[in-house]
């Protein structure tokens, strides 16, 4: 069924870099620092199994289902700041893995996906496992490719990985036929030159700064807002952008997607802000008479009401990608690059200005108050038997971990105990932080967690997760199993959607329709089943040593972490409703109004 | 800043160079069609030597936000090398190429041709009971040639869509 072509003596003299289409494609992976391919077997792709098969230089991890070979691809980039890349089969291998792709792609990860492909005298015949691969995925990927020739091959491939790393990164697909892969291609080198057509800006316009500063040196209530475009510029962004907050003494917030990219210890950082984003967060970005935006682009999370937000407020917005600049939000002064760079030029710019640095010790005075409500207050009853809130288990995760001291990396899967965990789980450093934003894509997280795992095998690696999210991807337990990889899932097992069940609350009437978490496994057995350790924590003082136990195991572990069902994430900020009309919660006296929370409106309930 | 609050609707004609690669053209359709945004006029042809470079041009209307949501996507798509939007960048010119049948008798057949006449048509094909006339010119002046067939035995027509460019010295 398959051969391999190794040099065989018929090859042209004339053409002596020549070799089988799998193998070039293996070569030019290797060339572009290829490690590890989370992938799935399947006929059109047998022979570049049977290229890896022949090879030691890149390692195959074999998941359970191809959406998780995305998300953990994701994971792995996320975590190292490299390519993710991803081998599945044609037809029902490329659709599993499309939730994946447009996961990476509205979260701007940098994948690159091989498909593969019926043979191309096959393409549009309705051939078996055929799909319209790169139809289906244009709109999921940031660019696909289908290789019709052997001579574009390696090319395609060194211009796939340069894409998906480049600008604002994605997810790029590779649909390989499978007489590409048999037949002999030559190989070529990475291209030196340029990319003919795809040139993103990187460094920032130098008058743009100029107009930066003198706007940030006249503010008198400013704030930094950052996104994960921080993260994707990698080390040296964080790393100026530290120095830029510390150096400015402005207050700084951060959307899901940028947490860490500030360390959340420091006294200058305000929180999450969005919509379920901390009260100072959202109050100081509503108030502020300067906002200067680093890589993140005014998502409908976190702008809430787009004519009600930061009303006042002079905007500076640095992007690499320009379609993101003025696209929800106008913005003023307009920064197309990196982020790291810009940063960069912003503290020389900030330095060399003749002008002082502002006063804002009255603006500080308002957050200290603002911070002092104290909204992520909960209450966690101390009495033996008593039910663990779901606050206090991340709270003590967080806790636990952090005194431990290891090197972590948390993911999560979707709901509320996503954002819980992004509330209570305080991140120091870039990368650490791996979670489904644009898409929301329940399922994220134990893949994702296993991808950053085979990128950093002695971290802790943790899935925070709901019980019902789990479920979505959960054959990845025998992945891990198979490759010894010790991620910990730890369930906040609300038995509710808790999520979908809160908006039932607070915007359908209490009428949870669909939305329990009936026959639920019994997560114990089911990770005995899995080859893992399963652990229960049905009352408070089971809760430490459950997780104690789990961050020592050596082992795989699901933690079923039994928590308060009735428990709402706030604050929250309603969709289509304003900054200032966030709800604090029980702790705080919110009551509902009507059956519906404040600040609710029949507009913003046609929204998400 | 009062450009992008700015919300009246305007037409825009952006031209942009692609590679001339499969697929070129369902990337820039489908970034309209995902989008929501509005295609008036397309056109699409190779415009090197050597077949790897095409012209693709797009009359669309939208807000000054919009239209410039556009151009930026269609900047960040990989296969396009330059986008420009000649609404914007002065003067230029705008043609389409029309093909009108008519098919009448007697005095309207007459009628047509003298409209055809009036109007700077060509007649390329000709029969005792139809006519085929060729206009190539702005849009706008296609559909007053149009209309002026209509009660004359149109029966048939097919428009190319824009093809356009910046006047004096300057491209793309
Ligand atoms: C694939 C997918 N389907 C549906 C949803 C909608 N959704 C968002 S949160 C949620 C409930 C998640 O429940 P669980 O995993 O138990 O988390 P909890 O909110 O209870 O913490 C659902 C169904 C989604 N985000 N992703
Ligand atoms: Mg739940």
């Amino acid at each position: 069924m398959t051969q391999t072509m190794t040099a065989p003596a018929t090859t042209a003299p004339t053409a002596p870099d020549t070799a089988a289409g799998a193998e070039i494609l293996l070569r030019a992976l290797k060339d572009q620092g290829v490690e590890v391919i989370f992938g799935y077997p399947g006929g059109a792709v047998l022979p570049i199994y049977d290229a890896i098969f022949q090879q030691n230089a890149i390692r195959h991890i074999l998941v359970r289902h191809e959406q998780a070979a995305v998300h953990a691809a994701e994971g792995y980039a996320r975590s190292t700041g490299k390519v993710g890349v991803v081998l599945v089969t044609s037809g029902p291998g490329a659709t599993n893995a499309v939730t994946g792709l447009v996961d990476a792609l509205m979260d701007s990860i940098p994948v690159v996906c091989l498909t593969g492909q019926v043979p191309t005298h096959l393409i549009g015949n309705d051939a078996f496992q055929e799909a319209d691969t790169t139809g289906i995925t244009r709109p999921a990927t940031k660019h696909n490719y289908l290789v019709k020739r052997s001579e574009d091959l390696a090319r395609v491939v060194h211009e796939a990985f340069y894409v998906a790393r480049s600008g604002r990164p994605g997810p790029v697909v590779i649909d390989l036929p499978k007489d590409i892969l048999i037949g002999q291609a030559p190989y070529t080198e990475k291209p030196e030159q340029p990319h003919r057509s795809y040139r993103p800006a990187t460094a920032p316009q130098p008058e743009q700064i100029g107009r930066a500063i003198a706007l940030l040196k006249s503010a008198t209530r400013p704030i930094i807002y950052v996104g994960g475009g921080v993260i994707n510029s990698g080390d040296r962004a964080a790393e100026a952008l530290t120095r830029f907050v510390r150096k400015t003494g402005f207050p700084c917030t951060s959307t899901l997607m940028g947490l860490g990219a500030f360390p959340s210890s420091d006294s200058q950082f305000l929180g999450m802000l969005g919509m379920h984003g901390t009260y100072e967060a959202n109050l100081a970005m509503h108030g502020c008479d300067v906002m200067l935006n680093v890589g993140a682009r005014f998502d409908d999370r976190v702008t809430g009401r787009l004519n009600a937000f930061s009303p006042d407020s002079r905007k500076i917005h640095i992007d690499i990608d320009p379609s993101s600049i003025n696209k929800n939000v106008a913005v003023e002064v307009p920064v197309i690059g990196d982020a790291g760079m810009a940063l960069e030029a912003l503290i020389e710019a900030w330095d060399n200005a003749p002008t002082r640095a502002p006063d804002i010790a009255s603006w500080w005075a308002q957050i200290r108050g603002w911070q002092a409500i104290d909204c992520l207050k909960f209450t966690q009853t101390k009495a033996k038997g008593g039910i663990i809130k779901p606050q206090h288990a991340v709270k003590r995760l967080y806790e636990i971990t952090r005194d431990l001291g290891r090197e972590t990396y948390i993911s999560t899967e979707v709901g509320q105990h996503q954002m819980w965990a992004a509330q209570y789980i305080r991140f120091e450093k870039p990368n650490r932080w791996l979670t489904s934003g644009g898409l929301g894509t329940m399922g994220y997280g134990l893949p994702a967690a296993m991808g950053a795992q085979v990128a950093h095998p002695d971290a802790l690696c943790i899935d925070v997760a709901g019980e019902a999210s789990i479920l979505m991807n959960i054959q990845e337990m025998a992945t891990l199993a198979q490759y010894r990889l010790p991620v910990k899932v730890f369930i906040l097992n609300n038995q509710y959607m808790g999520m979908v069940r809160q908006w039932q609350e607070l915007l359908h009437g209490s009428r949870y329709s669909e939305s329990y978490s009936e026959a639920l496994p019994d997560f114990v057995k089911l990770a005995d089943s899995f080859h893992a350790v399963g652990m229960r924590a049905t009352c408070i003082d089971e809760l430490d040593d459950v997780i104690h136990a789990m961050l020592a195991e050596p082992r795989a572990v699901i933690a079923d972490i039994c928590v308060d069902q009735k428990e709402n994430c706030f604050p929250m900020i309603p969709s289509g409703a304003a900054h200032n009309d966030m709800i604090l919660g029980p702790e705080h006296g919110t009551a509902l109004q009507d059956g519906r929370a404040a600040g609710l409106t029949d507009e913003g309930l046609v929204l998400v | 800043m009062n450009a992008i609050t700015d919300q009246t609707i305007r037409s825009a004609t952006i031209s942009c160079l692609v590679d001339n690669e499969a697929g070129v053209l369902a990337r820039v359709i489908g970034l309209f069609s995902g989008r929501g945004y509005n295609i008036d006029s397309l056109t699409v042809a190779p415009v090197d030597d050597g077949r790897g470079r095409s012209r693709i041009n797009v009359v669309t209307s939208g807000t000054a936000m919009v239209i410039e949501q556009i151009k930026a996507q269609l900047d960040r798509l990989v296969p396009v090398y330059r986008v420009g939007d000649l609404t914007m960048s002065g003067p230029h010119l705008a043609r389409e190429l029309a093909l009108v049948k008519v098919v009448a008798s007697g005095q309207t057949l007459v009628d047509a041709l003298l409209e055809a006449g009036r109007h700077g048509a060509r007649v390329v094909d000709a029969t005792v009971a139809s006519f085929i006339f060729e206009l190539s010119e702005s849009t706008d002046r296609i559909d007053i040639f149009i209309a002026a067939l209509r009660p004359l035995g149109l029966a048939e027509i097919s428009r190319t869509g824009v093809a356009a460019m910046a006047c004096g010295p300057d491209t793309i």
